[in-house]
């Protein structure tokens, strides 16, 4: 730890910086032992849509809502942000913090895309199809599982824009690179969780 | 963190010597983010509950005293067996577990704080809005009544139209966020923060243990946050989740309840067979009996834990083939468990063994949860479990593990430690007299509701008929329970008297410590190890004592000491959820109050609770927090 306060004090950076200072290690363990605790949420939620994803009373089916451009259009962007957020990490272990800012940007804007096409989606399906979170046990546990995941997109957004006027007026350090990291390993994390969402709720609903 | 610079100057400030503000009073408990202290909320928030939970236990079998007792309505009854089975697990043995935790885990890994020691008060507030909240239940129009599984369809608004049961939602949900967090930090302080020497190996047992629920913690919290959601939703939004009408499933309530609700069972228990384990050897003079069987068969209780939730829905109608199966994975627990037991006896075989008051509560332990745990294996047996499902024998067996076995182990671990939390020794003679009424009353109480369930008397029913053979043996059962509150009476004297003594504890009040904290004052300074201690072998003080030496010999040079902040945010944080969570329970009410329906109805007043959550989350991300440090000169003053 005192190694990492003489080199950030230098302006240099160690070669790992999220993982120079205790804190920083902590917070890194900390973070997975998190995930480890969302995965067992979403797989909650993964069941119970599982387990009800047919009942719909009545209501649209899944093959009669779900239009596959438009969702593989959202996961194309998804995918490429989760791309674009391991650059930034590149960036940070190259110690060149304005390239990690554009790329934090990009990250943002394109979750900020994500998250336009899931609303848009979830207004069409209210206005046009009749189908709201009252209508179906399927229909809740669809708002209920894509929601939460949408729900974790913004809380993202939110945070990564955050670090990006953190590290604007911080800098690069081994106080704010931790922060970074983690960020970022939460934003493959939800990824993740949608690479799974496309399969079980959109390529089931349309073939299964 | 427990670094220290190697270069001293005293002349002229450090680097990062920050000007440090002390709070004092009220503000300082509110503020604290050191674990000691924090475990000292805990416990007196945790006790608090538990003297609720007891209030309630007592009413509930004053009621059941005699047939056909107009002492309760059935409404007040039902109310009163949810809260107090809710109240009693999450609000009442969980915090005070959490303060053992807080008080000793860091002092035995040899660490001068957890990892997180802002995450640590953040989960402490939590907890205790969250219990506020449920709480609130019982002024604020009637408590939940839905018993404290909460099955669903008798939790939906179908059946349940007071706001009792989003109480309990919402309370839970906002207790639960705070132990999820607990269980997170403990983790990360166990793998991270162990002082030199300390391999996992060589950790203390109630360490272990530690370690172990926290993961259990980390799998099952989060599947009851689902559930939680998945309740509110259809309460509140019309969701239909559990609603059969519109294609739900109230079976599936069942299943997330029970794969969170049974690895809490072990997330309760083996913090108690950790205290056990800590007791026995320091009061054999022994090292504990076979430790690494001890850790293994740790590992596999919490392993098993969680392929058994079935077992709860064996009436259900899951069919023969689910049945067997979670019959069998049931019955293996037994296995690692007995492994438990013969340690404990063969530690106690051949020691020099002394009956001091945390060492009476360890051997009342071993048979009485054993007996509970035989009984368990009885119900495993799901042919069985249709005789017994839902009488007074399923009451008597989950009373053995949680009251003969959790409550003993932390009445054992609170009188051991107690010297070492607040300097001062609690009085033996009215330890012992805690101990004998407690255990004899736990008895008289539980052991006779066995043979109540086995005749079918049927459990959450609030009274019962006549000539049933029923009547004596309830009588037996409520005046055991009165002798158990006299034990706890007791204990309440003789915290009281003890408070009033000076602090005068030894550093190692019971002469045959063996752990690291028994190397440093009672009750240890703010950052507890002046020079972090180089750990030598199991039992590491023990190993020293043996060796001749005076203390542990210290790994690193006397250096500054870096301390994190004192913070209101995690306070403000949990007030922030606590006004999100009524706001929301309430958004669809009418107040007859233009005003108060506008603010409600539209989630205002919920946006504007979340508005201070995420707000304080911001506020502590922008501004870092650099701490401040104990200067040797200090910490020889000291």
């Amino acid at each position: 730890m005192t190694t990492a306060h003489a080199e950030a004090a230098n302006g240099t950076l160690p070669h790992e910086p999220e993982k120079a200072t205790l804190e920083g290690r902590n917070k890194v363990l900390a973070f997975w032992l998190f995930l480890g605790g969302e995965a067992v949420l979403f797989g909650t939620l993964f069941a119970t849509f599982l387990a009800l994803r047919n009942q719909t009373n009545e209501g649209p089916t899944a093959n009669e809502l779900f239009h596959l451009p438009l969702v593989a259009a959202a996961t194309f962007i998804l995918l490429v942000s989760s791309l674009t957020s391991v650059f930034a990490i590149q960036a940070m272990h190259r110690n060149r913090p304005a390239v990690l800012r554009n790329w934090l940007l990009i990250t943002v804007v394109l979750g900020l895309g994500f998250l336009g096409l899931e609303i848009y989606e979830f207004s069409e399906y209210i206005r046009h199809e009749e189908f709201g979170m009252t209508t179906s046990a399927f229909s809740s546990a669809f708002y209920t599982l894509v929601g939460f995941h949408g729900a974790h997109v913004a809380f993202g957004i939110v945070w990564i824009g955050i670090l990006i006027a953190q590290l604007s007026r911080k800098g690069l350090n081994v106080i704010t690179a931790p922060k970074i990291y983690v960020s970022a390993m939460y934003w493959h994390f939800i990824d993740v969780v949608w690479v799974f969402i496309f399969t079980v709720v959109y390529l089931l609903g349309k073939v299964g | 963190m427990a670094q220290a610079a190697p270069v001293l100057n005293h002349s002229k400030p450090l680097k990062h010597g920050h000007n440090v503000k002390r709070h004092t009073g009220l503000m300082d408990w509110i503020t604290t983010v050191d674990h000691k202290k924090i475990a000292i909320l805990y416990l007196w928030a945790g006790g608090l509950f538990f003297g609720i939970g007891g209030l309630e236990a007592i009413l509930i079998r004053i009621q059941l005293i005699k047939p056909m007792n107009t002492f309760l309505n059935a409404q007040l009854f039902n109310e009163l067996i949810t809260m107090h089975g809710t109240t009693m697990i999450f609000l009442g043995v969980m915090p005070i577990i959490f303060a053992l935790m807080n008080a000793v885990i860091p002092l035995q890994i040899g660490a001068r704080d957890v990892a997180f020691p802002f995450l640590n008060a953040l989960g402490f507030w939590t907890f205790l809005f969250g219990g506020l909240l449920l709480n609130l239940s019982w002024v604020m129009g009637g408590a939940p009544d839905a018993g404290w599984t909460a099955y669903a369809p008798l939790s939906t608004s179908t059946y349940s139209t007071t706001h009792g049961v989003d109480f309990y939602t919402i309370g839970l949900q906002i207790a639960g966020l705070g132990t999820l967090i607990g269980g997170i930090n403990f983790l990360a302080t166990i793998i991270t923060m162990r002082a030199p020497g300390m391999s996992y190996m060589r950790m203390p047992m109630f360490a272990w243990t530690t370690f172990i629920t926290s993961a259990i913690i980390l799998f099952a919290f989060p599947a009851i946050t689902v559930g939680l959601v998945l309740l509110t939703f259809d309460r509140i939004l019309g969701a239909n989740f559990f609603e059969v009408g519109a294609g739900g499933n109230p079976v599936l309530w069942q299943h997330i309840f029970w794969i969170f609700g049974h690895p809490e069972v072990y997330i309760l228990i083996l913090p108690a067979f950790g205290i056990i384990s800590e007791i026995i050897p320091t009061f054999s003079r022994k090292r504990l009996f076979g430790y690494s069987s001890m850790v293994f068969a740790t590992i596999l209780i919490a392993f098993l834990g969680f392929m058994v939730w079935a077992h709860h829905m064996f009436t259900t109608g899951l069919g023969p083939v689910a049945n067997a199966l979670f019959s069998v994975s049931t019955m293996l627990i037994a296995v690692p468990t007995g492994i438990k037991i013969f340690n404990w006896l063969f530690t106690m075989w051949g020691g020099q063994v002394r009956f001091t008051t945390p060492n009476l509560f360890a051997a009342g332990f071993i048979p009485t949860f054993t007996m509970g745990g035989v009984t368990g294996v009885m119900l495993a047996s799901a042919p069985a479990d249709f005789q017994f499902h839902d009488t007074y024998f399923v009451v008597a067996h989950f009373h053995y593990v949680i009251v003969g076995g959790l409550v003993l182990g932390l009445f054992g671990g609170l009188h051991y430690w107690w010297p070492k939390m607040f300097g001062r020794m609690l009085s033996e003679k009215l330890g012992k007299w805690t101990f004998w009424t407690f255990i004899l009353g736990f008895h008289m109480t539980f052991f006779v509701q066995h043979f109540l369930g086995l005749m079918g008397m049927q459990r959450r029913v609030f009274t019962y008929l006549p000539n049933q053979q029923f009547d004596l043996l309830n009588l037996i059962s409520t005046i055991g329970a009165g002798l158990m509150g006299v034990g706890t009476i007791i204990f309440l004297t003789n915290v009281f008297l003890t408070s009033r003594k000076p602090v005068g504890a030894l550093d190692d009040p019971w002469e045959d410590g063996r752990t690291l904290e028994w190397s440093i004052p009672s009750p240890p300074p703010e950052y507890n190890f002046k020079q972090t201690p180089l750990v030598r072998g199991i039992d590491a003080l023990w190993k020293e004592k043996t060796a001749g030496n005076k203390g542990m010999t210290p790994a690193e040079p006397v250096g500054s000491i870096h301390m994190p902040s004192a913070t209101a945010l995690p306070f403000v944080m949990s007030v922030g959820i606590f006004i999100a969570g009524l706001g929301f329970m309430f958004s669809r009410d009418d107040f007859g109050n233009a005003f108060m329906s506008f603010i409600f109805n539209n989630y205002i007043v919920t946006a504007i609770g979340l508005l201070i959550t995420f707000g304080s989350m911001v506020l502590r991300s922008v501004f870092d927090d650099h701490g401040w440090h104990i200067e040797p000169e200090e910490l020889e003053e000291g």
